[in-house]
């Protein structure tokens, strides 16, 4: 089977990339990395195919070895759409957690607090990771809109 | 005639009931029937594959009437239609006490209108995953449950709960992407992603590509059925949930994930390449989940960590590949789905009739409540494997499989599962000691209201404080609360159900052989799928 060297690199950013992300505490850039690992599988899923043929649409004298594999296709698109889903469902999570303590960062679960709050607690092995940017714009700050910034400048000008 | 021919029933039917439970969003008692009907005729068509199952072994039907391996293929053989059977008596219980729950209260903490609908398309998606015989469409299954799931977990979207359901939906995902990302390897390496097909070609490709899509399988499945080291994210996320939810998830979810390890297993990689190392895996899973069940002291929490340590179980089981072993793993599977659900049912009851689930707050329940002190015993002990219960029967099966294998990893196995059914038992005793048997101002934090309560139930009117438990409820209410009893019925079938698995035990037991003997010969599902004649050059 011959494989596109220019699939297989975009795949491999993709996947670097979408890793790269999940690690962050944002929960913003996880969902961003978890749409880039998708893609990075779909785009797996089409190099299955072989390389590209003709539209599968059966013609008796067209030789069965020029088609396009269907297969692959068919389950990209199965595929998508529940990317699609989870993707929402990840907007809609951010922003409800955004909305409740407003903050999207991964939170610490109270159970294991109080388990790390037990004497073996080592204060330096278990340090508090220090608070995390949000992609949000902070509350304090939220007066500062994009459209108050345009009003701004046009006085401005 | 082929019972297979009913099988796409165990899916469209829930589905179906989904639609109409949407459409009857307003209308919270025509949903809870729809719902009930629905998993109820479900149910009956699935005894029927079962017992024709049973008489005829693996039969399949082929989607669309495409010819095999081109479509989907669903399959039925003794193992899925087992599963199937009790999966969905346990989600019928299930549906039925969260519909009296939410006929009891209709405040925000109980199931919401969108409850019926979601809870009917993950029966579905689980109903999918054990029937397909086609790689891809159990990603689909896969999916349609864990989306479904994803809705349940953050139901209400309490602070609490987003925050479970984040690493939830993360993990989740990342399993999804590894599965299919496996797929996609599978297909590259055979061009066919049918099961019973892959059965055939997998087995001749080299052995290195063989090992590195078995190891991707394993992990992808590993992590649905909350394999240690790929357990972390069940008892951080599942008891966050409502009562019924965390039950379900509890019973069918982990259930569904070591299906997949026990067919993929069998059917695709049979061998023991890896059975060592399924062994060393699962006598860890068994310690380090009993381990964390022992140190909890909220009982939600503490059954999440025995879930996990008795996947190890069934793992153990697999890992032999011998038919004792392996017909032992699905009895114990089919034990464990019933009892763990009813478990989390009485955990539910626990938190109504007490308040809380934290054990340093509760006591005295068995006075207050003998009848939920029954309902808790016994599958207490069934689940720490006191005979003569069904967890008793399932653990001697693991071990005389063990001990017949002789070697010292399986001695390993042995002693570890020794360990761990007396250390549940230490901690399912912790939770009898301390939240029924003492008396409650003896709690470390005695909770107001339990101390007031007479045993005849009525209270001296003290208000509890309004406080905020660990998971963010609010206590507001000033006497404690009768069980409903249309809470209380569905909990007392399951318990049933876990009794009658322990009555039963002769039959099942020669059920989940005759399933072990079959998916370890192979012949019988390809034969299936693909027709006589197809297992030529088919390694034993």
């Amino acid at each position: 089977m011959t494989v596109n060297l220019t699939l297989l690199l975009v795949m491999g950013v993709l996947f670097a990339v979408g890793v790269y992300l999940i690690l962050e505490r944002s929960l913003t850039r996880v969902m961003l990395g978890l749409m880039l690992i998708t893609n990075g599988a779909n785009l797996l899923l089409l190099s299955t195919g072989g390389p590209a043929g003709l539209a599968p649409i059966f013609g008796v004298d067209v030789p069965a070895d020029t088609y396009s594999d269907p297969l692959p296709q068919a389950l990209i698109l199965t595929s998508i759409v529940i990317s699609f889903a989870v993707t929402a469902f990840m907007l809609a999570i951010i922003y409800r957690s955004w909305v409740l303590g407003r903050q999207d960062e991964v939170q610490d679960d109270i159970e294991d607090r109080r388990v790390a709050n037990q004497p073996t607690f080592d204060a330096e092995d278990d340090a508090e990771i220090p608070a995390e940017t949000t992609e949000f714009v902070p509350p304090d700050e939220a007066e500062e809109t994009p459209a108050t910034n345009r009003v701004r400048t046009e006085r401005e000008k | 005639m082929n019972a297979a021919q009913i099988a796409p029933l165990a899916v469209v039917l829930p589905l179906l009931g989904a639609a109409l439970a949407f459409v009857l969003i307003r209308h919270p008692n025509a949903q809870r029937r729809t719902g009930a009907i629905t998993l109820t005729v479900t149910l009956a068509l699935e005894v029927v594959m079962l017992a024709s199952a049973w008489a005829n072994g693996a039969q399949a039907v082929n989607i669309g009437g495409w010819i095999p391996p081109f479509g989907i293929t669903m399959v039925v053989d003794e193992l899925s239609a087992l599963m199937l059977v009790v999966s969905s008596a346990v989600s019928l219980a299930v549906l039925l006490y969260a519909s009296g729950q939410g006929m009891a209260d209709s405040d925000e903490e109980g199931p919401v209108s969108i409850f019926h609908p979601t809870y009917l398309i993950l029966v579905a998606g689980v109903s999918n995953a054990f029937l397909t015989g086609d790689l891809f469409n159990l990603y689909v299954g896969f999916e349609m449950l864990l989306t479904a799931s994803y809705v349940l977990m953050t139901l209400g979207g309490t602070s609490p709960r987003i925050r479970a359901g984040v690493t939830y939906v993360v993990v989740s995902v990342i399993s999804s992407m590894l599965f299919l990302v496996s797929i996609a390897m599978i297909y590259a390496a055979t061009g066919t992603i049918n099961m019973a097909d892959l059965a055939i070609k997998l087995g001749e490709l080299d052995p290195s590509t063989q090992m590195t899509l078995h190891l991707m399988l394993l992990v992808a499945f590993g992590i649905k059925a909350a394999v240690f080291p790929l357990s972390f994210w069940l008892p951080d996320s599942y008891p966050t949930a409502p009562a019924p939810v965390t039950a379900v998830f509890a019973g069918l979810l982990t259930k569904v994930g070591v299906y997949a390890l026990i067919r993929t297993e069998t059917l695709l990689f049979p061998g023991d390449r890896l059975n060592t190392f399924l062994m060393v895996v699962a006598v860890l899973t068994m310690l380090v989940g009993i381990l964390g069940a022992v140190a909890q002291i909220d009982i939600k929490r503490m059954l999440s960590f025995t879930l996990v340590s008795h996947i190890g179980y069934m793992v153990f089981g697999l890992a032999m590949s011998s038919v004792v072993g392996l017909g032992a793993a699905v009895y114990y599977v089919a034990h464990h789905i019933t009892v763990q659900t009813s478990l989390f049912l009485v955990a539910g009851l626990i938190e109504r009739r007490g308040g809380t689930t934290n054990m340093d707050r509760l006591g005295g329940l068995a006075k207050l409540s003998p009848m939920l002190a029954i309902l808790f015993f016994v599958p207490a002990m069934n689940l720490a494997g006191i005979p003569p219960f069904s967890g008793f029967l399932g653990k001697i099966g693991l071990v005389q499989g063990g001990v017949n294998l002789g070697t010292p990893i399986a001695w390993v196995l042995v002693a570890g599962s020794m360990i761990t059914s007396l250390l549940t038992l230490l901690a399912l005793a912790r939770v009898w000691n301390r939240v029924f048997w003492r008396r409650p101002e003896d709690a470390e934090h005695p909770d107001p209201v339990l101390v007031a309560t007479k045993p005849d139930g009525s209270a001296v009117r003290t208000t509890r404080h309004v406080e905020e438990r660990p998971h963010g409820r609010f206590t507001g209410r000033g006497i404690v609360q009768l069980l409903p009893m249309q809470m209380v019925w569905p909990t007392v079938g399951l318990v049933v159900l876990g009794v009658a698995l322990t009555v039963f035990a002769g039959p099942l037991f020669e059920l989940s052989d005759q399933a072990a003997r079959e998916m370890l010969q192979r012949t019988p599902y390809i034969e299936a799928v693909l027709g006589q004649g197809a297992v030529q050059g088919v390694a034993p």
